[in-house]
Order: structure tokens, then sequence, then C-alpha cells
């Protein structure tokens, strides 16, 4: 006959969590995979626009990026709160683009250049003229595909 | 003689620990969204040592869409509120009562996917957007997201009854053949300068 155990003596047994760095390990590939680094940092704070009509960027490595915005709260003491347009990880004039464009398609295997898409974010505050003349710059630098950053919304 | 000795386990309780820290260390560094916007193709620049030659546009295959720098947009001659600039394009680019003043349409043979031949009357309206130097960026981006809608409607409208599907839902063949039967016609001009 089994050998009753008296009631008050059982005990939980610890839970096992060796498999707990397993389940964390999935989510950190997760993650790794699923986003990107962040490569700049910015010196202008913007906010884009809205639109409905948004597509997607795909293939971030072909997409180069121009800021145009007002300088962020530390830097404005030195800059002032004009508008600038920022070129990689300084501020730059709209003479700097047609530069930075030929930099940004060197980078690029020669089948990707063709397909080179350039992201304006700006912010909704910008005047027209100002983006006139980026896109005047990218016009005389070839760099024909544009996009323009606007965060999606389903209406207004 | 060797003495048989028990190898104690490694603890693996830190293990979870560390794999936390370095999830937590990407999860700062790296970001997750995606870029989204409304794409466009600029024309190329003209080159200084051609001739240009004007190109004529009929008047009835014209809409000029202008925006003002307080904000106020002027469609075909009229000043038109946001809201109706979508169906006043729509109606630009279908031209559904072949309206003298309405585009010109061409019948144009259109390569099916399947290999036959699909003829429909492709409109030759171009929308021409113009702005102001002091037009805000907002608003702008307002007038291309309705013209986008415009022409976005149209496509779906067409795939739906060409291919009982929506724009988006086509295959790449497919949408070659409604981005050729609608095409997307915006030109941008450079902005006016405001003559006083």
């Amino acid at each position: 006959m089994a050998v009753m155990k008296k009631k008050g003596e059982r005990e939980v047994p610890a839970m096992s969590t060796t498999s707990l760095p397993d389940v964390v390990y999935i989510i950190l590939f997760f993650f790794m995979l699923s986003t990107s680094m962040r490569d700049q940092e910015l010196l202008v704070t913007y906010k884009l626009p809205e639109a409905t009509e948004v597509q997607k960027l795909e293939k971030k490595n072909l997409v180069s990026y121009i800021h145009v915005g007002v300088p962020s709260l530390n830097m404005q003491a030195k800059f002032g709160t004009a508008p600038r347009i920022q070129l990689n990880d300084s501020y730059k004039t709209t003479k700097d683009i047609l530069d930075f464009i030929a930099g940004e398609r060197d980078n690029l295997n020669e089948s990707d250049r063709a397909s080179m898409t350039v992201c304006l974010k700006a912010d909704e505050n910008t005047k027209m003229g100002v983006v006139a003349d980026v896109k005047q710059e990218l016009r005389r630098a070839n760099a024909l595909k544009l996009s323009y950053a606007s965060s999606k919304v389903l209406n207004y | 003689m060797a003495k048989k000795k028990n190898i104690p386990e490694i603890n693996a309780s830190s293990q979870a620990d560390i794999a936390f820290t370095v999830l937590i260390f990407f999860l700062v560094v790296s970001t997750m969204d995606i870029d989204t916007g409304i794409v466009r193709v600029l024309p190329p620049m003209a080159d200084p040592n051609v001739k240009q030659e004007d190109i004529k546009v009929k008047e009835r295959n014209l809409l000029l869409v202008f925006v003002s720098g307080s904000g106020n947009i002027m469609a075909g001659g009229k000043v038109i509120s946001l809201n109706a600039l979508k169906d006043k394009a729509k109606e630009f680019i279908l031209n559904p009562l072949d309206d003298k003043d309405l585009p010109e349409k061409k019948a144009t043979e259109i390569e099916m996917p399947d290999g036959s031949k699909w003829s429909y009357p492709v409109s030759e309206g171009v929308i021409s957007l113009q702005n102001t130097r002091d037009t805000s960026y907002q608003v702008y981006i307002q007038v291309q997201n309705e013209l986008t809608r415009a022409f976005n409607e149209v496509r779906d409208e067409v795939a739906m009854s060409k291919f009982g599907k929506k724009f988006a839902d086509l295959d790449e063949a497919e949408r070659k053949v409604i981005t050729k039967a609608i095409p997307m016609k915006i030109s941008e001009a450079e902005p006016r300068k405001m003559v006083k």
C-alpha cells in the first residue's frame, strides 16, 4: 500500500526558470531582426504633416534623408530658430545638397543607383520656399525620386 | 586512484538577466518606425544647351491648382475648399460626360498580362500644381494628398471594373496596366514669384 503523506507537508516545487533565458533570447532576436539602428542624431525638430495616401519606403539602404526644421532646443542658442536643413550630422545649406547626393550615390551599388530615393522630412510649418529650393537642387543633382515624409492618418 | 569528482552544475539563473540587458540595449538603440510618405518623381532638369520648346497644352487638358500663401486653394480659376478638391480632380481625370471643357481622351491599346489588348480612353489631362514661396508645407502636402487620393480612387474604380480587385491588391503586371490607363500626371512647377 502506498505510503500516505501527511497533508501539511506537501510543498510546491520551485518553478523551473531554465527556459526563461531562451524566451528572452527569442524576443531579443525578434527585435534585432525587425528594427533598424538609429543612424543619425537629429539636430532639428519637426512634426511631419499628416496625409492619408502615403506609401511605405522600403529598402532603407536606398533612402537618403534630408531633414528640414527648427534647430533642436539645445542648439537654438547658437543657431536661432529659423528653419535649417540637416544633411548627415550637421546643418547645411541648399548648396551642399549636390555634394550630399553625389556622396550618397557613391555609397550605393551601381545597380541600385537608379532606384535611390530621397526622403524629405520637413516640418509642417516650413514655408514652401525652402522646400522648393531643396527640390530644385535635387533636380540639379538628378535625384528625382522624392518622398514627402508624412505620417499616416486615417482621415483628417 | 583518482577520486570521482562531482562537477557542480553551472548556475544558469543569471543568464536571463544577461539576456534582458542585451534586449533592453537593443530596444533603446534601435528604431522600428517605418518611413511613410507621398512619393513623387521630379521632372529632370532641363538641359540649358538645348533650346526649350514650349510644350503647348490645350487649355481643356490642364487643371491649374494654385495654393496661395494664406492657404487658399484655387482650382481651374475658382476658389475651392480642400474637401471639394478631390472630386474636382476626379471629374477632371475621368471626364465621365465627355465635357468639351474637360480633358480629351485618346483611345490607347494597352497590353494585358495575358497577352490580349485592351482599349482604354486614356485622359490627356495634366494637373499643374503651383504655389508661392510662402505657402505652408502642410497645406501643400494636404493638396498633394487630395490629388493622390483622387488618382487612387479612380485607379481603384478602374481596377475594380477590369480585374474585380482593388488597385492595391493587384499583382505587378495588372498594376502596370492600370497605371498606363490612369497615369498620374501631376506637374509641380517652380513657385511663382508674387507680383505686387
